[in-house]
């Protein structure tokens, strides 16, 4: 399964909270956390997200595994932004000179993906993905936004399991990669009869919905119901995001 | 409606993909209400491509295709005829898109503009009359492919179609879920057309089968039901066959 969901499922507040309050929170914070550019502002921001992960109850240890998939992009900007950020001059390593502000800079960053990170994990995976395209309808994203999104999940693993088929037929008549022009055209048919084959399913799914009276319009069965405590946090949440704006607005003015 | 009024009506109707090799030459066919027909024919002898014609996914390059009565040769005509005919394709996953068998089994009676109320309630109601139990939640392409089938079945069903158009219903089924198919079918007072190269099959759900060649179809008089000596498995086993 290449879509595990390991969060979706749980008991906990953050489980149980309407989805629609879910998406509103984390995509108010992620935009303010992205450009907010003040330590003041970021290190609270990060705190906030640490404790909407506690809330969740989630698996810490699969939580930092995730942190690390992603964190292992941030150590090339570790590698490079210190040395090419000009600057006050913070350190050395033979003839490179690493600058106070570049340093700066890449915690910065840091700081920001990992609070956004975090957030993400706790509001978002923590709900099924088919209940997240029903929420977003709901929310009045673009029809073709949640079509393009539910079809991705139901799709991928077809897709995923065609490629396998392919492999293994290949396999099978003992194909062995390696560093040559064989391989290369080998894998290239393979690309190529992958994208193929689903095109060719895309027009079979729409001509089967067509046959079910589809007209474009896809309607749900989800209807979902705010509770008090949806308002309460929805309240709460917001008025942290006003107070992280308030304090990136400080540090610059 | 009468009892055996004509439901479809293919008149001298002729398609080819690529204007090479016709794969309907001339066609003539007509399924009456109530008339159960088997279609038989080797591989690619057109009998997916019928199927689509008649729904409208393709169009026939001449010809001319009565649905209910109605001329059809526009999208809109179409449309109305797919709310009472109901197709099931021959790969369950290109039926099945939803990520939940519930929401799968509920789009075609919300798109015929059902409340979610009603559209779930039809939706568990028709999983209950294919036995598929507790089924509501599970996701789509996690289910086996005997799963997958019944569940494409219901998804037609839900839409209480008059007429049934089964592209190999039977096709990679085990004994046992290719039995309970035959059952829910042989249940069914609707007018159908079946695709299927399982002549058991054939015999035991409809009253008729043609046969498809050269893109035409004809009543293979063959292939009228009757006894003969024949094999299958574990034939040397003791053992009876139903009727």
């Amino acid at each position: 399964m290449i879509i595990e969901e390991q969060f979706s499922t749980g008991e906990s507040f953050v489980h149980k909270l309407d989805p629609r309050v879910k998406i509103i929170v984390a995509i108010l914070f992620s935009v303010v956390v992205a450009v907010s550019s003040d330590f003041l502002a970021l290190l609270p921001a990060l705190a906030v997200s640490l404790s909407l992960i506690i809330l969740g109850k989630l698996s810490i240890r699969k939580v930092l595994y995730r942190l690390l998939l992603v964190n292992g992009f941030i150590l090339f900007l570790w590698v490079f932004l210190p040395f090419t950020y000009k600057g006050e001059a913070l350190f050395n390593i033979g003839p490179l000179v690493g600058t106070k502000e570049g340093v700066l800079y890449a915690s910065q960053i840091t700081v920001k993906c990992n609070a956004i990170l975090l957030a993400m994990i706790a509001l978002i995976s923590t709900t099924p993905i088919s209940t997240l395209g029903h929420a977003m309808s709901q929310l009045y994203f673009p029809d073709k936004i949640i079509h393009l999104f539910l079809f991705t999940y139901r799709y991928i693993h077809v897709i995923f399991q065609e490629y396998r088929r392919l492999t293994n037929a290949m396999r099978i008549r003992g194909f062995i990669s390696g560093t040559n022009l064989h391989t290369y055209r080998s894998y290239a048919y393979l690309v190529g009869m992958l994208l193929v084959r689903s095109y060719d399913r895309a027009e079979r799914i729409h001509k089967a919905m067509l046959c079910r009276g589809f007209h474009g319009k896809y309607y749900t069965l989800s209807q979902f119901s705010i509770r008090i405590e949806d308002i309460l946090y929805l309240s709460l949440m917001l008025t942290t995001i006003l107070g992280l704006v308030i304090l990136q607005w400080k540090a610059i003015a | 409606m009468e009892s055996n009024s004509l439901i479809i009506n293919l008149k001298d109707t002729s398609f080819s993909y690529s204007g090479d090799k016709l794969i309907l030459d001339l066609l003539n066919f007509q399924l009456h209400s109530g008339e159960r027909i088997g279609l038989v024919g080797p591989n690619g002898s057109g009998k997916t491509t019928l199927f689509h014609i008649i729904m409208g996914l393709l169009s026939p390059s001449s010809g001319k295709i009565e649905l209910f009565g109605k001329p059809a040769h526009e999208e809109k005509v179409f449309r109305e005829a797919r709310k009472k005919i109901g197709l099931l394709f021959q790969d369950a996953d290109d039926q099945l898109f939803s990520p939940t068998v519930l929401e799968d089994v509920a789009f075609g009676p919300l798109n015929l503009g059902k409340s979610p109320d009603e559209a779930r309630d039809i939706a568990l109601k028709t999983l209950a009359r294919l036995d598929l139990f507790d089924f509501e939640n599970r996701i789509t392409y996690k289910l086996s492919g005997g799963e997958k089938r019944l569940v494409s079945l219901a998804t037609v069903l839900a839409m209480d179609p008059e007429v049934l158009l089964l592209d190999e219903p039977t096709n990679g089924l085990d004994d046992e879920t290719e039995e309970k198919i035959t059952d829910i079918l042989k249940g069914l007072k609707l007018s159908c057309i079946f695709i299927s190269h399982n002549l058991d099959f054939l015999f035991k759900t409809t009253d008729r089968i043609y046969a498809m060649a050269n893109g035409k179809i004809f009543l293979d008089e063959a292939l009228v039901p009757h006894s003969h000596v024949h094999t299958h498995k574990f034939g040397r086993l003791p053992h009876e066959h139903k009727s």
